[in-house]
């Protein structure tokens, strides 16, 4: 096992539903599927009003409650719980500037467009840009780049006959 | 060709997409298993069509699907497809999908290898970017390897944004091949100055990581963090930097020096709470490394305590916040000073007691955790006092029982060393029993028990308390929820037994615990309160004969002959047999006390003798009595032969005449003198013998004794009787009292002195706060050391049966079992992998002869060690056989059929409707280099004889698409039939004593391994259990599918192994000993 910021990151909503899962660690689908379900259950469990820290197994988990959705941190021993709080809170200001003003239903029906938006923020566990500008820049310019492949591209061009 | 397009544009316009896919399943709550398998289904018909839409459309609904929770690891291949299309849309799916799904055991990565790579050279930076962001989650060494290059050439990418993705994607590839890490160093190191913040901080980010792995290789670059330390405002940069420098300052203490200024100035200046907590906790952090703070001389520590003090200020400041998450993290840093600076929390005391109040409970936990640590002789009362309110406003059990529990820990730590007065904490204890429904009544009871024996002076008073419990038994019993607090009584029951002496009212006392109603206590407390009844009644009898009150000690007697009846009735085995015993007992004496003889005398004699608490080391010092050779022989060493008449031999019909060997005849005094010499040596290398060390017994014989006892001192101040259950609070009110007393004597006293030495140096501090030594206990527990000098009376303990325990080492009895007990498990998994090895060996003797000329494209490995026995016993008759197939040739093989030529006794199971003759197709294809398992099943008629059934193996080879056929052998053992069944003792010899097994017997020469190793082998090859080991002896047993009894006796004495066995079914035990035989021939 090695020292990884950012272990794993989860979202679920209040149901216990899985909304989205990004795994910085090698694990086995079996180990996932086990950490997820016993981290939901836990943090389920707990009291609106109770902090957002607990110790479980070796790690430090670390999540915050947005509406309906829990986002969720798993973070080495020494690693700072504000500084990971904080990148919860980017991620979900990323999402709101996106979507506009996000909700759960966004990130079920876009679910690719959160993992991308996630995926241009964090690398590897570590943050990559700390710049939400940057960020939004780079998804759009991607996305944009995705319009114009897929805009030429009627079924009729397809038969060929243009 | 333009139809076929057609038809897919036209398919996909009626596939659903994403969003469909979802809604759909939203719509199926109740059925939604069903739904989805349907869908699962269309995208496999989508994934085989040649369009890359659909292709790409039919992976994205995988990659939801897989985040449900459903195996999609069989469209992976697909997956690359969709990866190595050209169009942008669908790269950044099939590279989203390979990153979710992926991990190293993902066999067609190394497919990927020349794709990422044209994609990280592609001119499109986005392009360059799906893939770097993929690589990062699915790199494996083979792909660390092989695009290092790559990667290391694009940190210098002209874009940042490139730069940025490949520095940080570089931190995973060092992780997976560090023999990257030398050649990029340079480059990375580069990168720390690079002109985008971006880029900046990722370095900083990755040399972090790298440095809290192996600081010592990044000393040479704290000048240049030194430097964006003082330089960079982004604080995500800085605490990086900030943890970078905590994990270099233990190897160079001169940073710590350096670091204080820039550390103190970001504490007093910044205003995000993250990068405070993160200077603090590297400052405490700093505090903790061996114990030294940054700076050993001494000028520059008292300026770090200053700041250490600061970052304490600031904490307080965090806990008093009112955001919770502030307040969790400051108790937490404060438990973290607390181990080595307790003093700088200890003076936050009140800060803490009210976190206690806090609604959230893992704050109040926290809190709990740092009382722990902070109570003093002077504080104890007071936080305990506290903690028992909230014990009382506590709501939910758990919080209650936590608090509980961590009370009896603050008190009992470290030997009760802050405790000053029992007297309150048997109260505490009293009063902790009227909680509801908790369920530490075991720990209360052990804390009393504990203390009633070691503190001498306190017994009256535990005693009285005691007998108010029993008293008031029925407060703990009425209630069904307060079943675990009834474990008290247990301690109640004993305490006043067994110092009945210091009772008040022995007889009522003893109508309290003969009450029809401790009949419903569970059965271990009853028989303490039987037993604990009868030294009650032996002090009784001893009062009432000393008043020549006859009929009182007769009417005693028949109070116990009248109640205890209650007792022989129990259904619990323990209380019946105390109760009878005594039963009679008290009988006999009845007739005695009928004739006019005095008994009391010997009644009490039956319990008496005090229980000493005795160290762990006492028997150390005992003086080995003039004469006594310790290591000479009692008797006559044993031969090993005197082993084997010991075994139950009854059980096996015939026993093979034994080899008695009379090797132990003479012994001259040389070979005496070496063997002492050995064992010498070896009980001074096992850490469970206690050494007889010459030194401990000088200090023994110089030790005067009574001297260096530590006297109980009975503080008369406070009162010895409290009438009913006590208030612990007034001890709080007594102590203070008691204390202010102390200091007024003291006080005097050094009045006094100080005018008799008039004009000395009569500097005397007594107005200054009280400090811990001066607080004097009003009790003190007996301390068992390794220090404490014996006392007379417990020099050698002849008579007391009950010191006599305590001084056996228990690690003797331990010691002999764990090593033979671990060995085998580490053995066995061994053997299995010999095992394999050579199974692997014989396939490939057998492949050879099927083709002798041609190269082997295919390996088959039939673990024979690992037919697997599917437990069916109402069937009895299925074996399932795992069989790995390895493609060992460069091309993809496919269409791979498994046959075996059946025989009258076993048939391989096919699907319905095939014949007798038709192969079973694996249902996989392997690619170069893949291997895969597969499971057959066979029937059997019958079990008992071991089998071999031909088969052959036919495939075709993609590219040339020629048949290939592989012949092998399938070998069944008997043991293979065999399971590993459990078996009682009893059981076995039940099963032994039925009679209707058949034995036979074989012998093994020339086995060279230890016995447990011997088992260790039959039980892994053969699915043996142990049921019973002695010494050179061990009984076996196990059972075939078939429901046959195995069971065998093996015994060994040198080389020679004898195996008897019985077995309802002789074939099979003669089948099964012969395998045995097998196994140990050929090693």
């Amino acid at each position: 096992m090695y020292k990884n910021s950012i272990n794993f990151m989860l979202l679920f909503s209040r149901q216990g539903k899985l909304r989205l899962q990004k795994w910085y660690v090698p694990l086995s689908d079996k180990e996932r599927k086990k950490i997820s379900r016993d981290l939901v259950q836990t943090i389920l469990a707990r009291k609106p009003k109770m902090c957002s820290f607990l110790e479980w197994r070796d790690l430090k988990i670390v999540y915050k409650r947005y509406a309906s959705l829990y986002f969720c941190c798993a973070v080495e021993d020494q690693d700072n719980e504000l500084i990971t709080l904080e990148i919860i809170h980017r991620y979900v200001e990323l999402l709101d500037k996106y979507f506009g003003s996000v909700c759960e239903l966004d990130i079920i029906f876009n679910f690719e467009k959160a993992y991308f938006i996630l995926d241009e923020f964090l690398l590897g566990g570590e943050a990559q840009e700390t710049s939400k500008k940057n960020v939004l820049k780079a998804i759009e310019q991607a996305d944009l780049l995705q319009e114009e492949a897929e805009a030429p591209r009627s079924v009729l061009e397809e038969i060929g006959l243009t | 060709m333009a139809l076929k397009i057609v038809k897919g544009s036209i398919d996909r316009m009626f596939d659903k997409n994403l969003q469909d896919l979802v809604r759909g399943i939203r719509n199926h709550k109740e059925d939604e298993a069903k739904y989805i398998s349907t869908c699962i289904d269309e995208i496999k018909q989508e994934l085989k069509q040649d369009n890359i839409a659909v292709k790409a459309n039919a992976v994205c609904k995988l990659t939801y699907l897989q985040m449900l929770g459903y195996d999609v690891s069989w469209a992976a291949f697909n997956i690359v497809e969709v990866m190595s299309s050209s169009k942008f849309t669908y790269k950044r799916i099939g590279y989203l999908a390979a990153s979710q799904c992926f991990h190293e055991s993902t066999d067609v990565i190394m497919l990927t290898t020349n794709q990422i790579r044209k994609d990280l050279s592609s001119p499109n930076q986005y392009d360059t970017g799906v893939a770097l962001t993929g690589l990062s989650c699915f790199v494996t060494p083979d792909l660390a390897r092989d695009l290092a290059n790559d990667i290391m050439t694009l940190m210098s990418h002209t874009k940042p944004y490139i730069r940025k993705k490949a520095v940080l994607i570089m931190y995973k590839v060092f992780l997976k091949y560090p023999e990257s890490l030398r050649p990029a160093f340079p480059r990375l190191k580069e990168k720390l100055e690079d002109p985008d913040p971006g880029v900046q901080s990722a370095a900083v980010n990755v040399i972090c990581e790298l440095a809290r792995r192996n600081p010592k290789n990044y000393l040479s670059l704290a000048p240049l963090f030194f430097k964006l330390m003082t330089s960079s405002t982004n604080n995500w940069v800085l605490i990086k930097i900030i943890k970078l420098f905590g994990a270099l300052t233990p190897l160079e203490p001169r940073l710590g020096k350096k670091l204080i200024e820039p550390l103190t100035n970001l504490i007093h200046s910044t205003s995000a709470m993250s990068l405070l907590y993160e200077c603090v906790n590297t400052v405490i952090a700093g505090h903790d490394v061996n114990g030294s703070p940054f700076l050993p001389p001494f000028s520059l520590a008292l300026f770090l305590f200053l700041r250490f003090q600061l970052c304490v200020q600031k904490l307080r400041i965090l806990i008093e916040d009112s955001d919770q998450n502030l307040k969790y993290l400051g108790l937490l840093a404060m438990s973290k000073i607390l181990k080595t600076h307790p003093k700088s929390v200890q003076s936050h005391k009140d800060l803490i007691l009210q976190c206690l109040d806090d609604k959230d409970e893992s704050i109040r936990l926290r809190a709990l955790d740092l009382l722990y640590g902070m109570v003093s002789k002077k504080n104890l009362m007071e936080i305990v006092k506290k903690l028992m309110l909230h014990v009382d406003k506590a709501e939910g059990t758990t919080y209650r029982d936590e608090l509980l529990t961590k009370i009896i820990d603050i008190c009992s730590q470290s030997n009760y060393q802050y405790i000053t007065n029992f007297e309150w904490y048997i109260s505490i204890l009293v009063e902790l029993t009227r909680l509801e429904g908790t369920r530490h009544g075991h720990l209360i009871a052990s804390q009393m028990l504990d203390v009633a024996i070691r503190v001498k002076a306190i017994r009256v008073f535990a005693v009285a308390q005691m007998a108010t419990l029993l008293d008031n038994a029925h407060l703990m019993t009425g209630n069904v929820q307060r079943k675990g607090i009834c474990e008290v009584l247990y301690a109640a029951a004993w305490i006043c037994g067994e110092f009945s002496e210091h009772l008040e009212n022995p007889m009522q006392t003893l109508e309290a615990m003969l009450r029809p109603k401790v009949a419903t206590l569970p059965g271990h407390i009853q028989a303490v309160y039987v037993q604990n009844a009868a030294k009650l009644f032996a002090t009784l009898l001893k009062n009432q004969e000393g008043n020549t009150d006859r009929t009182a000690a007769q009417e005693t007697s028949q109070l116990m002959i009248d109640r205890l009846p209650l007792f022989v009735q129990s259904a619990n085995l323990e209380v019946q047999e105390r109760a009878s015993c005594i039963l009679q007992l008290v009988k006999y004496i009845q007739k005695l006390q009928q004739k006019d003889v005095e008994v009391a005398e010997e009644v009490i004699a039956l319990f008496a003798g005090e229980l000493n608490p005795v160290a762990p080391k006492a028997q150390k010092k005992v003086p080995v009595p003039e004469g006594l050779d310790l290591d000479a022989w009692i008797n006559e060493p044993p031969s090993e032969s005197e082993s084997e008449d010991e075994q139950p031999k009854a059980i096996f019909a015939k026993e093979e005449p034994k080899h008695s060997r009379a090797r132990h005849t003479e012994v001259d005094e040389k070979e005496l003198a070496k063997r002492r010499e050995a064992r010498k040596q070896e009980q001074a290398n096992n850490p469970f013998y206690i050494k007889a060390s010459p030194s401990s017994q000088k200090v023994y014989q110089e030790a005067p004794g009574v001297e260096h006892i530590p006297v109980v001192q009975i503080d008369l101040s406070v009162p010895l009787k409290v009438p009913g259950l006590p208030m612990s609070d007034q001890y709080v009110k007594l102590e203070e009292e008691r204390r202010q007393k102390e200091r007024v004597e003291k006080k005097k006293k050094e009045k006094k002195k100080r005018k008799e030495k008039r004009g000395g140096r009569g500097k005397k501090h007594d107005s200054g706060p009280e400090s811990e030594e001066d607080i004097t206990p009003a009790h003190m527990v007996d301390i068992v050391t390794e220090e404490m000098p014996l006392a007379d009376s417990e020099k050698l303990p002849v008579r007391s049966h009950r010191a006599a325990e305590a001084l056996k080492s228990p690690a003797e009895d331990g010691d002999a079992e764990s090593p033979a007990s671990q060995e085998p498990k580490k053995k066995s998994s061994k053997e299995k992998r010999e095992k394999k090895k050579d199974k692997d060996g014989d396939r490939k003797v057998s492949v050879k002869n099927g083709n002798p000329t041609r190269e082997t494209a295919l390996w088959m490995y039939i673990y024979g060690a690992e037919i697997d026995i599917q437990g069916n016993l109402q069937d009895g008759s299925q074996v399932v056989v795992s069989v790995i197939f390895e493609n060992k040739c460069d091309n993809f093989l496919k269409t791979m059929e498994f046959n075996v030529l059946d025989s009258l006794n076993s048939k391989l199971q096919r699907p319905e409707g095939s014949g007798p003759h038709d192969g079973l197709s694996v249902p996989f294809q392997l690619p170069p280099g893949v291997s895969n398992e597969a499971r057959f099943v066979f029937t059997m008629q019958s079990i008992v004889m071991p089998q071999k059934l031909k088969g052959t193996l036919t495939f075709i080879i993609k590219d040339s698409s020629t048949h290939e056929k592989l012949d092998f052998k399938l070998h069944f053992t008997c043991s293979s039939y065999l399971i590993t069944t459990p078996c009682y003792s009893d059981a076995f010899a039940k099963l032994l004593e039925s009679g209707d097994l058949k034995c036979s017997s074989v012998r093994l020469e020339g086995v060279n391994m230890p016995f447990h190793h011997l088992l260790a082998r039959i039980c892994f090859h053969h699915h043996f259990s142990v049921v019973e080991r002695i010494d050179s002896c061990a009984s076996m047993y196990s059972r075939s599918i078939q429901g046959h009894h195995v069971c065998l006796l093996v015994k060994t004495s040198g080389q020679t192994v004898s195996i008897d066995a019985k077995c309802d079914e002789p074939t099979l035990l003669g089948n099964v000993l012969d395998e045995i035989k097998q196994t140990f021939s050929q090693c």
